[in-house]
């Protein structure tokens, strides 16, 4: 029988972790993150059925009322629909979090002579790499159903960096509810109860002067309706300079308040 | 001697309560140390210290010579950890939750396969291997999680209640595991709320309530602490039950505990026995069972700290029965 344990000479340990091997722990997270895909492919439709339902029912339900036709409908929304997922999608960094803390999986990993950032990190990875697939998703799907480009390339590259650098700054966000909820339904419940009422209090599915006066005065300032101008400029062409600084505004804030915030509950978890 | 682990004076507190109010701990090198105790106790608190996971609020450990607050990333690379639930991705194969940790820890692709291999053979998961973690039963997660554990060839073992919601045929193969273990040289530190896990595994116990070490030694030593050996005498008559008690409460001066029809009572000296026997035997009482015994782990809890070890948990775990069933 081979030995278990402890009579293999052991390498000498460095006290610190460079950042080559730092990123190597990050990449073999976000793997694990993703390797379920692999042999579950079902995993992929899980990510996908959310996409594919709204844009459906958004299109052919409320197209006609709100915009006249399905089509002219569908230009509008479906870069909202974009962001409204990716905000959506931010949270499954917060859930994995979560799941990993609950399960003492979070534990385990920290238990290990690993950088301490690689266990956030590699999920962030992963949860990018997801992110950047939704969003083809969208396009593809849409393409079908009569969403056209406008713009090219290098708007399509844009707007997806966009909504990446946004998620990023989220997911900040999202690492924090990870951290302090105390388990994986009540962030699905936290989520919901923030994520809807901020999605829809936006033009991202419906043009802002069809809305309230006191509802407009939120709606100018909320960062999805910048997100969403912004991508439309982004794939239909029109302006984008303004929307998208103050969306990046929007992400450094988010970020400036939440990292800090974060590395607080990470450090301080117990 | 050399210690694998050390710690002097450890003290948490969150809030008011006094998780560790002062723990000394002494681990020689290759050495396994039951840390005993009721929930609560203090027990998770120490093994998350000394693991790195939590910072004591006074006090110092070490762990292979190294500081677990100064060089923790040392620590790290000598220590394995099997918490209370078992940590293991569910959504992964028992075979990628290995090769995840051997990747993490620096090995090859091939020596990862390899290491997760060999570990999965040990402990009988070769079959399942290829399976995500979900489908595996308690016992079967369990097992994954001490070789996910094992990956780094740890030299100090932490088990942080290991067998807490198995059944007994899977608490006896962990203990066998344990064992083995202990056989290729790794020092361990076990917690357990079992009496029977200490008394089986441990070369040294340590006794914690309310986060202090109420004793320590071994298993014989504090049997032999508490005085104690324990006398136990059944009538046949239940009706001669207050009888036997006043015969012993006479002779030994101490009133036995009368439950389950039998009068218990501890006793520092065997030479009254038979002063015992003969007296009930001139008041006509037929005793059926007439015992003297070394005192259990269990008795010496009592004695020690006036409740018993599993009283305060039994009521919370009876519910939640781990599921057992392997499925095809």
């Amino acid at each position: 029988m081979t030995s278990l344990t402890g009579t293999a000479p052991r390498a000498a340990v460095p006290g610190r972790i460079g950042p080559a091997a730092g990123l190597r722990h990050t990449m073999t997270l976000a793997w694990r993150s993703l390797v379920q895909i692999k042999h579950n492919p079902m995993e992929l439709l899980d990510l996908s059925v959310q996409p594919i339902m709204f844009l459906l029912l958004f299109t052919y339900v409320f197209g006609g009322a709100i915009s006249g036709s399905t089509s002219e409908y569908l230009q509008f929304s479906l870069p909202g629909l974009v962001v409204q997922n990716m905000l959506f999608a931010t949270l499954t960094t917060a859930i994995g979090l979560s799941t990993d803390i609950s399960k003492g999986v979070f534990d385990r990993l920290r238990s290990l002579p690993i950088a301490r950032s690689a266990p956030l990190a590699g999920r962030i990875v992963a949860d990018t790499l997801k992110q950047i697939w939704a969003f083809a998703l969208f396009l593809g799907l849409g393409t079908v159903l009569g969403f056209r480009v406008q713009t090219g390339v290098v708007g399509v590259a844009g707007a997806l960096a966009l909504l990446v650098g946004f998620a990023l700054a989220m997911s900040w966000l999202s690492v924090l509810i990870g951290l302090v909820a105390a388990d994986p339904e009540k962030v699905q419940i936290m989520a919901f109860s923030v994520m809807m009422p901020l999605t829809f209090t936006s033009n991202a599915f419906v043009p802002t002067k069809t809305l309230p006066e006191w509802l407009q005065r939120w709606v100018e300032v909320n960062p999805v309706t910048h997100l969403a101008d912004a991508v439309r400029g982004l794939l239909s062409g029109g302006p984008v300079a303004t929307h998208a600084t103050i969306s990046l505004l929007w992400a450094l804030g988010i970020a400036l308040v939440f990292i800090p915030l974060s590395l607080r509950a990470f450090r301080s978890r117990a | 001697m050399r210690y694998a682990v050390q710690a002097e004076g450890l003290m948490k507190r969150y809030g008011e309560t006094r998780a560790l109010d002062g723990v000394d701990l002494a681990i020689p090198e290759g050495r396994l140390l039951g840390v005993l105790g009721p929930n609560g106790a203090g027990k998770t608190t120490a093994v998350r210290i000394l693991a790195t996971l939590l910072r004591a609020d006074s006090g110092r450990a070490t762990v292979g010579g190294f500081d677990v607050a100064k060089e923790p990333h040392k620590v790290r690379s000598l220590i394995g950890l099997t918490g209370q639930y078992a940590a293991v991705d569910e959504t992964l194969t028992g075979v990628e939750n290995l090769v995840m940790i051997g990747r993490l820890l620096g090995l090859t692709r091939a020596a990862s396969r390899q290491r997760a291999a060999e570990l999965l053979d040990r402990f009988a998961l070769t079959d399942a291997g290829g399976r995500a973690a979900k489908t595996f039963s308690g016992g079967m997660r369990r097992r994954l999680d001490l070789a996910a554990s094992l990956v780094g060839h740890p030299a100090v073992l932490f088990l942080d209640e290991p067998t807490t919601g198995l059944d007994p045929r899977s608490r006896t193969d962990l203990w066998d595991v344990v064992r083995g273990l202990m056989a290729d040289g790794v020092t361990v530190l076990l917690t357990t709320q079992y009496l029977q896990e200490a008394d089986e595994l441990a070369d040294d116990i340590v006794v914690f309530d309310h986060g202090r070490v109420i004793a320590s030694g071994t298993s014989d030593e504090l049997k032999a602490t508490t005085g104690a050996q324990v006398l136990q005498v059944r009538p046949t008559a239940a009706h001669h039950l207050p009888l036997v008690a006043e015969v012993i409460a006479d002779l030994i001066g101490e009133r036995p505990d009368l439950t389950g029809g039998e009068a218990t009572v501890n006793i520092k000296d065997a030479t009254v026995v038979p002063a015992v026997v003969r007296r009930l035997d001139d008041l006509g009482v037929v005793a059926s069972e007439l015992s003297l015994r070394k005192s259990s782990l269990d008795e010496v809890f009592l004695a020690l700290t006036g409740h018993r070890a599993e009283d305060q948990t039994s009521a919370q775990e009876a519910p939640t029965k781990e599921k057992e069933e392997v499925p095809a």
